[in-house]
């Protein structure tokens, strides 16, 4: 850094005055084997295999419902998630969930850091495929950086056409999967092979596959050191207390050769444990120096820390010489100072309460939420009628709603003054003066509901009322307000 | 280098951003040379490819008579006229069943008579709203649609008969006439005569007279006069089209000046005849939605 108080030096060639632009490094990440990385290939199998899979999960829900686990039926406008079924009204159950994500994410940064972007974010699950595909066919770090730098031959052609004709059918299995979620998964996939689809599917399939493509092959880290907002995010949530991927410099410092630090160890100076092997730069998937400290490319997927066990592990020093540790253990261990580790903190309790308190609250909802509805909707003209015997009649737009998966008979009633009447135009059946309508499984009936007061009424302003509608298998009834006017 | 109009011309590299200039130096600055990203360039020229493309294969230029007619001759028009046989040949499912049913069958089956008031609605919005108000709620003159007193009848076939010939429409020769006379205005009664019979008429409805009126005059002048169309007690007759007067519903308002008027000047509003203008269809879901509003007799 520059004093900014010094003379500005005359050549203009200082660090500060370099271009603002830098052109993209492209990243080899080198194959690395360990702990870690067994626990991503576990992640990326159980992830994808949930995203490709799950549309094929079937659920059985009786005659009058689709029978696919998760789908999202837009022609019909409902959502099905194996035992729940969401109408558009309820889209509330949503926002729920994604206060729940929102908090979860929350939580997972108190505890380990980023290990959402590390092991479980679409962006980076899909980009380690696609590194282990590019590995198959261009050969590891080493290979791929020589060829890349050498002339294009007809092997590394063929090889590198492979790799993106691979990638392109992982893309488009990608767009293929998506749109299953959004129709009867086997039919589709009939319709799909027989070239029958909705175009709307092949043009889903299309954008999920050029949009996987491109973010998963070309753009990679990028879209994380750029695109991504939760980086930034996660730095202003994030405290002294959380689990980060950590180089130990406390233990590292001064690196030097394996050589060199033996020599200097025999000579009774100061030597750490880093040997400036680079293996945690190479295998780093957004092409990192771990050993700067936290930064806002790492995504945190521990991948450095296996290759730096395998190398101490070799030259017979301590492993965990970059570990999820945090700063400030590292700094209390330079001091001499004993090392503190509080998952349980104010901040993870709360986290943990949240997810608790807006996880039961949703469940509650969702438990104890109506299946049976009804709005109403006064007539704006005219507001009252009067009839010939000297009685007022207002009309009412009313819908019914049955949510439940089987046809249902309700009755509607009306109460909040003496003397009314209720008839429902184009129903005849009626229990106790009250119109009994039947609505069919998961739908709704729209009715032209007539309340009368035959008596002369004295209709001052407006008179509540309340409607009623009650299911007469005996379910809990469902309730509406509006206002009854006259002259 | 300096130009006349003193731009400096230097074609140098700028030292912070390593970029070239244009040369066009102002007051000190200089202008940096970057140039549009070649595939932002070669979108460019495509689009215009395309435009001319589109100039042949479409409807594009005006010429001095017509115009360019395209490659595949495509009139939006056309267009129209496709997506509207495509909502007609959607509309046939329950459109068949609605022309074929019964006029009082239809509302004994939920889904043809949820069809019949729907397509009966828009055309009520389109075709009687302007008259009769956007839910039937009417106006002066104009007969409220929602209560149960009707002048020519409410059953459905009355309605339907009413909106297929209309009421005292000339044109067609099925329409139906019931004329109020203009019993002051043609001479037949005086002033007093005319104003004692509106006093009287409003007691037929349990209405106060006005103060001090003559209401055996009245009632002569009824018994004379009126009677024969609206009936002795003032009940009316649906087949005249004569209004009952007994009721507490005034098409043209039950206050005494009012009354006197139309006995004045007498009362004969037109509704146009639809049959012909509207097909059957419309006409017999028109007639569904109508009598559903709530006032519809059986």
């Amino acid at each position: 850094m520059t004093d900014i108080n010094s003379p500005l030096p005359a050549t203009g060639s200082d660090a500060d005055d370099a271009p603002l632009y830098a052109p993209r490094r492209k990243i080899h990440p080198q194959a690395v084997q360990g702990r870690f990385r067994r626990i991503k290939w576990t992640v990326l199998a159980i992830t994808l295999g949930i995203y490709y899979l799950l549309p094929f999960v079937r659920w059985d829900r009786g005659p009058n419902a689709p029978d696919q686990a998760v789908l999202i039926d837009f022609p019909n406008r409902r959502f099905y998630f194996f035992f729940v079924e969401i109408w558009p009204q309820e889209v509330y159950y949503l926002t729920g969930l994604l206060i729940l994500a929102a908090l979860i994410l929350f939580l997972m940064n108190a505890v380990a850091g980023r290990a959402w972007c590390g092991y479980l974010c679409p962006q980076t699950v899909w980009t380690d495929l696609f590194y282990a595909v590019e590995r198959f066919f261009e050969g590891d770090r080493r290979e791929q950086i020589r060829r890349d730098g050498s002339r294009l031959t007809v092997r590394t052609f063929i090889d590198k056409a492979m790799k993106h004709w691979v990638w392109l059918l992982i893309a488009w299995w990608t767009g293929g999967a998506w749109v299953l979620y959004f129709a009867d998964a086997p039919t589709l996939v009939k319709e799909l092979a027989s070239g029958t689809a909705p175009f709307a599917a092949y043009l889903w399939i299309g954008i999920l596959t050029l949009s996987t493509y491109t973010l998963a092959g070309h753009m990679r880290e990028q879209v994380c050191t750029y695109m991504c907002p939760w980086p930034r995010i996660q730095a202003a949530l994030t405290d002294e207390h959380a689990l980060n991927v950590t180089y130990r410099y406390d233990r590292g410092e001064p690196r030097a050769s394996l050589k060199k630090s033996i020599a200097a160890r025999a000579a009774g100076g100061k030597a750490g444990d880093c040997v400036d092997c680079a293996q945690c730069v190479a295998v780093c998937p957004t092409g990192v120096d771990i050993r700067k400290g936290l930064q806002i490319d790492c995504i945190q997927c521990g991948l450095c820390i296996d290759a730096c066990d395998a190398v101490m592990s070799k030259i017979g020093r301590p492993t965990a010489l970059i570990a999820y540790d945090t700063d400030l253990n590292v700094k209390a261990r330079e001091l001499g100072q004993p090392e503190t580790f509080r998952i349980v903190r104010p901040r993870t309790i709360l986290y943990g309460a949240l997810i608790v308190l807006v996880g039961a609250v949703m469940l509650w909802s969702l438990a104890t939420r109506d299946v049976a509805g009804i709005s109403v909707i006064h007539d704006r003209n005219p507001v009252f009628v009067r009839l010939t015997d000297g009685g007022v009649r207002n009309a009412y737009t009313v819908r019914v709603l049955n949510k439940t998966l089987e046809a249902r008979r309700f009755s509607i009633g009306v109460a909040g003054r003496d003397g009314l009447s209720v008839e429902a135009v184009g129903v005849a059946a009626s229990r106790e003066g009250e119109p009994v309508v039947e609505v069919g499984p998961d739908q709704t009936r729209e009715l032209r509901l007539l309340v009368t007061a035959h008596e002369p009424p004295r209709v001052e302003g407006a008179i509540p009322l309340v409607f009623t509608l009650t299911p007469l298998d005996g379910g809990r009834a469902a309730t509406a307000r509006d206002y009854f006017r006259g002259p | 280098m300096t130009t006349e109009r003193g731009e400096t011309h230097d074609h140098s590299v700028d030292p912070v951003t390593g970029t070239t200039t244009t040369g066009h130096v102002w007051d000190g600055i200089s202008e940096l040379n970057t140039p549009l990203p070649r595939w932002w360039l070669w979108t460019f020229y495509l689009t215009i490819v395309w435009s001319v493309a589109y100039w042949i294969v479409y409807p594009a230029w005006p010429l001095a008579q017509g115009y360019t007619k395209g490659l595949f001759g495509w009139q939006s028009r056309e267009a129209i006229v496709t997506d509207l046989a495509a909502l007609q040949a959607q509309r046939a499912a329950f459109g068949g069943r609605l022309a074929e049913a019964p006029l009082a069958d239809v509302a004994k089956d939920e889904q043809l008579f949820a069809f019949a008031r729907a397509q009966g609605k828009a055309a009520f919005g389109d075709n009687c709203a302007p008259c009769h108000g956007a839910g039937g709620g009417g106006g002066k003159g104009f007969p409220n649609l929602n209560d149960d007193d009707w002048l020519w009848g409410g059953k459905l076939e009355d309605i339907q008969t009413t909106i297929r010939h209309g009421i005292r429409w000339t044109a067609d020769d099925q329409t139906r006439i019931g004329t109020m006379p203009a019993f002051g205005r043609d001479g037949v009664l005086k002033r007093p005569e005319v104003n004692a019979v509106a006093s009287y008429v409003r007691t037929l409805s349990g209405l106060q007279p006005a103060a001090g009126a003559d209401l055996a005059l009245g009632a002569k002048v009824y018994s004379d006069n009126c009677a024969a169309c609206h009936g002795d007690k003032g009940e009316g007759k649906q087949e005249l089209g004569s209004p009952n007067l007994s009721d507490p519903i005034w098409l043209y308002g039950s206050d005494v000046v009012a009354i006197a008027d139309g006995v004045w000047n007498g009362r004969g509003q037109a509704m146009p005849a639809w049959s012909g203008r509207l097909d059957e269809t419309t006409i017999k879901a028109l007639t569904v939605y109508v009598h559903s509003l709530g006032g519809g007799a059986r």
